[in-house]
């Protein structure tokens, strides 16, 4: 099936479409199938990728607006691959634990629409199909914490629409200008990516379409000082929303970068390293100490998520195959995990109806089952080795330590902190005596719940034990791409800072 | 003595003046048919309306490009065929949202009819003349029976509204009279081609730029009361507030479009003539509109003015692309209004069938937000279209005006004006508060009150307008294509 990256993107749509003629009693287990299916279509695209092949696989391209150079343009490499199976995997796995009864079947039909739009992004090529998925994505999540959240949601949603809708303006001003320069020395109008890789630009233009593209993904992330908007929009959505926010939709963001900026830009990539390292690492060890003041146990979570996506960060601009493979990798990880931790979250709001720690304690003698997948996904955050956190956070500090010995010894102290924060949440919560009445009769996790997180466990070790078989392709397509912008770069620091990556991994 | 004129038929090439001759003769069997039967019902009117414009439509895309007739008054040319064609299209779009289900005062006239038609011919005479007199008697054809249209809604704020509309298209007129009998003193001619021609001889005469520049701001003046710039914007939201919803809806496009055509040539011409300041005058005017337009929409109380605002803060966007003056700004212009047209006449149409006799919510506001407060649980077709619309309006893919928007954006990039994108980006941005204030009364808070009348205006004709509007902002992606290589052939091959 050639075609297979359309019937990905617009499956769960169409099937969102139907689902208005669904009964509104038969909406969820509809929902749960149509994901279910496209789950298994994401796993058909791993079986059937090329995993020799590091260029883009499954391209569909029809013009669109072939006056103005638009064109439906698809495909998948190894750096998207696993994005879009995470994402499959995550809708799926929300549907499945989710506990919204209220007006079920729209928020069906909102998840169908909003797993379209996720899909699209990360496999669209050409920039406008790129933008067109990365806006609509709002319209779904805007309706989702709107309609579902809690007491501040209209602000939270309102808020979280127009920081990235701002964000993403200036970049669609960016992507114009892409386009124009590209038509200027081509006398062709396009805005495929691949196209636009070959376009060597001059470094003051670089600078200045970085910083656009940056304007557009760092609000995303979302990086330090733009982040503001994310623990609203966390605190305020509800579990579904705040599990396929911090799984799959910051990881626009990251990707972005990978996709556009990088290979894209690359002098202006390697002169921005020291800034955005800085501002990384400030992302890294600021929100974990924020994470550490919290009271409220998603509000932890929403920081350290935070934290996270500064490593990540950072792994993308080491300009080398450690770095950018880990934090491709750390992308899929953190997204499996925090998404993971905010359900666990979701399965004591239920029951409780608060989130702040005061309430609880000594859970893990009524709860059992619940403190040990807990604990596990918890470990997984801090980045114990044989989880799946390990693999990522240790190869983006592999790969930055040859950037910069120092700020990955900073960047480092975020496994600490990080230690610090989650085990307080966890001692406070789960250890000690059940000191308040309520918590006395709360029911373990029942066979939903624990049927949606137990196939997340088993990810997070399988992965954690031996992750060959997902950094295997990914490192290919990075590597491509890392040899592609070594060749393209103008300046000398350019080459050189890229070619120390390829060197040390002659070596090996 | 005077020389006798000879004048033959052919000379005078009749057939430029067909598609206004069609709907004038078409205004004039209404009343006819009035006169014969007056207990004839609107339907019939209103269909009479329909098959006189597509006549008219016809006629247009029967017209050759780049034809000059009637004593050369006449300039049948792309810019020409393409704006009459929109503004028909308009006008069809708009007639049947008279057919509601409830009576309203104006449509029991048949003279309302025979009005529109007039004043759509005076839009077409100003489109189709590049001379000034000409354009003038088009200018006040159609203002004059728009004036009327708007009062004969028949509620006290109406006819504030037509007063006001009035008062301002006077003055507008006048400034206007002004500025071309400056032109004519300067260059001793009304054909703007050969004032150009002229104009570039003697510009770089000393003393004469005082001239030039007063004839021009007088005419900017004219036509930013026309456009609803700023400063000259203040009429809009009021009038539109008094105007029955179509034809604020109307108001807010057609015209414009007219009044677009006009400026194009005017001062299109005087920026190819190398008078930079015009442009820079234009640019700061256009900013200006869609910054404060925008800043003034976010605090209305009522959706219709916000919806006022927002078409003056199009407006603005559209007049930085007049300022490029480039082919690609020209085809910008049209390609946003064509696309535009459908959303915003789609969502006034919206404001149309929740009209109430009586003001149930609020004793100021027609349309206040409230007013659609939980609107998904009432009517969910319905506020999932009005959410399309107010989509499509804050400029988010892949819906209609976002195609126009980055045509726009990439036509200002083009021409090397990178801080004009940018602007009309973070614009587009505030915008987006207002529209989402709308999205989220509609499906996140719960109704107010007592809510089984809020489709109370709703008729087939009107689902099917609405429909059409609606298929138009999805699936502008298919067509836009063929759209801009039609506006930029013809443009281009009038020379813009």
């Amino acid at each position: 099936m050639d075609n297979i990256l359309s019937v990905l993107v617009f499956f769960p749509a169409i099937a969102g479409l139907l689902g208005f003629v669904v009964d509104k009693n038969s909406a969820r287990a509809y929902g749960i199938t149509v994901a279910a299916i496209e789950f298994l279509l994401s796993l058909w695209l791993w079986f059937s990728f090329d995993n020799a092949n590091a260029g883009m696989q499954f391209v569909e391209m029809i013009p669109l607006i072939p006056d103005f150079g638009i064109s439906y343009y698809l495909g998948v490499d190894g750096i998207s691959l696993f994005i879009i199976i995470m994402a499959t995997l995550m809708t799926l796995i929300g549907m499945i634990s989710m506990s919204i009864t209220k007006n079920i079947k729209n928020m069906i039909i909102t998840l169908l629409f909003l797993e379209m739009t996720m899909v699209g992004v990360f496999v669209a090529l050409d920039a406008i199909i790129f933008y067109l998925f990365w806006e609509l994505s709002l319209v779904p999540m805007l309706y989702i914490i709107g309609a579902w959240g809690g007491p501040l949601r209209v602000y939270a949603s309102i808020k979280f629409f127009l920081y990235t809708f701002t964000g993403s303006l200036i970049m669609l001003v960016g992507m114009l200008f892409v386009a124009y320069v590209y038509h200027n020395l081509t006398g062709v109008w396009s805005f495929a990516i691949t196209d636009w890789y070959a376009l060597v630009l001059p470094v003051n233009y670089q600078l200045w379409l970085f910083g656009a593209f940056f304007l557009g993904f760092a609000i995303k992330v979302p990086m330090f000082p733009f982040h503001t908007w994310l623990p609203y929009a966390h605190g305020q959505a509800p579990t579904i929303g705040s599990v396929i926010l911090a799984a799959v939709l910051l990881k626009m963001g990251t990707y972005g970068f990978v996709r556009f900026s990088l290979p894209m830009f690359p002098d202006a990539s390697v002169m921005m390293i020291t800034p955005i390292a800085i501002i990384a690492i400030i992302m890294i060890i600021y929100t974990a100490m924020v994470a550490y003041a919290q009271k409220d146990m998603k509000q932890v979570i929403a920081y350290s998520s935070v934290s996270h996506m500064g490593i990540i960060m950072l792994g993308i601009f080491a300009m080398n195959a450690e770095g950018i493979s880990g934090s491709v990798f750390q992308m899929l990880s953190h997204g499996i995990v925090s998404g993971a931790l905010f359900m666990l979250v979701g399965v004591i709001y239920d029951r409780r109806h608060t989130k702040l720690m005061s309430e609880f304690g000594g859970l893990a003698s009524v709860m059992p089952k619940y403190a040990v997948i807990f604990g596990i996904m918890l470990m997984a955050a801090v980045g114990l080795p044989l989880t799946i956190g390990f693999v990522g956070e240790f190869l983006v500090l592999l790969g930055f330590y040859q950037v910069s010995p120092i700020m990955t010894i900073l960047a480092g102290t975020s496994i600490i902190i990080g230690a610090i924060y989650m085990l307080t949440v966890y001692k406070q919560s789960f250890f000690g005596p059940v000191t308040n009445e309520a918590n006395k009769t709360l029911k373990d996790l029942d066979a939903k719940e624990t049927w949606s997180l137990v196939p997340l466990v088993l990810i997070v070790v399988w992965l954690g034990i031996y992750p060959k078989p997902v950094l295997g392709p990914i490192d290919h397509s990075v590597k491509a791409m890392l040899s592609f912008m070594d060749e393209k770069a103008i300046t000398q620091e350019a080459k050189d800072m890229i070619k120390v990556a390829k060197k040390t991994k002659e070596v090996k | 003595m005077l020389q006798p004129i000879n004048v033959s038929l052919e000379s005078l090439n009749l057939i430029t003046l067909a598609p206004m001759l069609i709907a004038i003769a078409g205004g004039l069997i209404i009343l006819v048919l009035d006169l014969i039967n007056d207990k004839l019902h609107k339907s019939l009117y209103v269909m009479l309306t329909l098959l006189i414009l597509v006549i008219d439509f016809g006629a247009v895309l029967g017209l050759n490009v780049n034809e000059r007739g009637f004593f050369d008054v006449m300039l049948i040319d792309g810019i020409s065929i393409i704006s009459q064609l929109m503004i028909i299209v308009g006008s069809m779009i708009f007639t049947p949202l008279a057919l509601t289900s409830k009576r309203f005062h104006e449509y029991s006239y048949p003279e309302f009819f025979a009005l529109f038609l007039f004043m759509i011919a005076g839009f077409q005479f100003m489109v189709t003349s590049d001379n000034l007199i000409l354009i003038f008697v088009g200018i006040e054809t159609a203002s004059l029976a728009l004036y009327t249209l708007i009062a004969l809604h028949n509620r006290a704020n109406s006819y504030e509204a037509a007063v006001k509309y009035f008062t301002m298209g006077a003055l507008a007129a006048a400034f206007y009279a002004m500025g071309s009998a400056v032109i004519y003193g300067l260059t001793g001619s009304i054909e703007l081609y050969k004032v150009a021609e002229v104009m570039a001889t003697r510009l770089n005469e000393a003393g004469l730029m005082i001239a030039i520049f007063g004839a021009s701001v007088l005419l900017l003046t004219a036509f930013a009361f026309k456009l609803s710039l700023f400063p000259f914007h203040t009429w809009a939201p009021d009038v539109y507030e008094g105007a029955s919803a179509p034809l604020a809806g109307y108001m807010s496009v057609v015209p414009k479009i007219a009044a677009f055509v006009v400026s194009i040539r005017i001062f299109g011409m005087y920026i190819d003539l190398g008078v930079e300041w015009v442009r820079v005058v234009i640019l700061v005017l256009a900013v200006l509109t869609m910054t404060l337009a925008n800043v003034m929409a976010l605090v209305q109380e009522d959706v219709k003015r916000m919806l006022a605002y927002s078409s003056i803060s199009h407006a603005g966007f559209i007049m930085a692309a007049l300022a490029l003056d480039t082919t690609e700004g020209t085809t910008a212009i049209f390609l946003y209004y064509a696309l535009f047209m459908f959303t915003n006449l789609g969502a006034f149409s919206m404001l149309w069938i929740s009209r109430h006799k009586h003001r149930r919510f609020n004793q100021r506001f027609d349309h206040p937000y409230e007013k659609f407060a939980g609107f998904i649980h009432i009517m969910p077709v319905g506020a999932v279209i009005m959410g399309l619309f107010m989509l499509s309006l804050a400029g988010v893919p892949p819906f209609s005006v976002f195609w126009g928007k980055i045509y726009v954006m990439q036509a200002a990039v083009n021409s090397g004006y990178i801080w004009l994108a940018i602007v009309m980006g973070l614009n587009s941005a505030i915008a987006a508060y207002y529209y989402l204030k709308l999205i989220v009364y509609m499906f996140l808070k719960d109704p107010v009150k007592d809510v089984d009348t809020v489709y109370y205006n709703l008729s087939k004709p009107l689902m099917a307008v609405i429909g059409m509007a609606t298929l138009a902002t999805i699936g502008a992606i298919f067509y836009v294509q063929p759209l801009v290589s039609y506006l930029y052939y013809m443009i281009s091959a009038s020379g813009y």
